[in-house]
């Protein structure tokens, strides 16, 4: 680990809530350490918590819809979830497109996609 | 506000999130004029490196207001029809910053020289 936002796994799903501001550094270790633990435990989806989130402005949202992008590189899907509403308003309104990550409500819902989004790949 | 640093861009959007609070704007209000702010102020520090923002409160009869002006002496910018119409960057970013900061503001206004700097001046009234 490089940066200090934890990763969890559970089974073949990693969990990450962004809850720190995404500085330049910050986001860079971010996205070298899902990488990395991608590639060292197969994780087969990645879930990206963002509920801790009250600002989501061009920069942070290129560094989430860059990460997932990454992550399906390496076949992984990844759910971004618990977007606020005023979030997910002034996004659209901006015209910033999140291609690359699909999006869920909570957690729970996340997690339910990602199994979702593998039984389609069987 | 002095910008010099990213650690700064944080510190103006923390300064206009509290005055928006502060005076009771809505939380969908208050993200659009936070995000604004931030990508504004990004682009002073990522193209300019150093610049100032003021933030004040305005009334226009019996409104209230935010104005957040951003003035830096950087580049400039050569072409700006083609940065209000957005998907245009020369940094690192999609293009949409100052084209969506506009989009969630009640007023903006953009002047620009090449090799003289920029300023750029939003208002975000609050919905009553």
């Amino acid at each position: 680990m490089r940066g200090t936002i934890p990763i969890l796994r559970l089974g073949d799903v990693l969990i990450t809530t962004v809850h720190v501001e995404l500085r330049d550094a910050v986001a860079e270790a971010f996205q070298a350490d899902i990488l990395d633990a991608i590639e060292k435990g197969h994780a087969r989806g990645l879930v990206i918590d963002i509920s801790g989130l009250d600002m989501v402005d061009t920069y942070v949202a290129r560094i989430l819809a860059e990460t997932g992008r990454m992550a399906h590189l390496m076949g992984t899907d990844t759910v971004l979830c618990g977007m606020r509403a005023e979030v997910a308003a002034t996004l659209v309104r901006m015209g910033y497109p999140m291609d690359g990550v699909r999006a869920a409500l909570d957690l729970d819902e996340g997690l339910a996609l990602l199994h979702e989004l593998r039984r389609e790949k069987k | 506000m002095l910008i010099a640093s990213e650690d700064d861009v944080i510190l103006v959007r923390k300064a206009v999130r509290a005055l928006a609070e502060s005076h009771g704007f809505d939380t969908f209000a208050t993200a659009a004029l936070t995000t604004a702010t931030s990508e504004l102020t990004r682009n002073v520090w990522v193209y300019a490196r150093r610049g100032q923002v003021l933030i004040e409160e305005v009334t226009n009869a019996d409104r209230t207001g935010i104005r957040v002006t951003f003035r830096d002496e950087g580049p400039g910018i050569a072409d700006i029809p083609r940065v209000l119409a957005g998907g245009f960057s020369t940094a690192r970013s999609m293009g949409l910053g100052v084209s969506g900061s506009r989009r969630l503001v009640d007023a903006f206004d953009l002047q620009s020289e090449p090799g003289r700097g920029t300023t750029v001046e939003i208002v975000k009234w609050k919905t009553t």
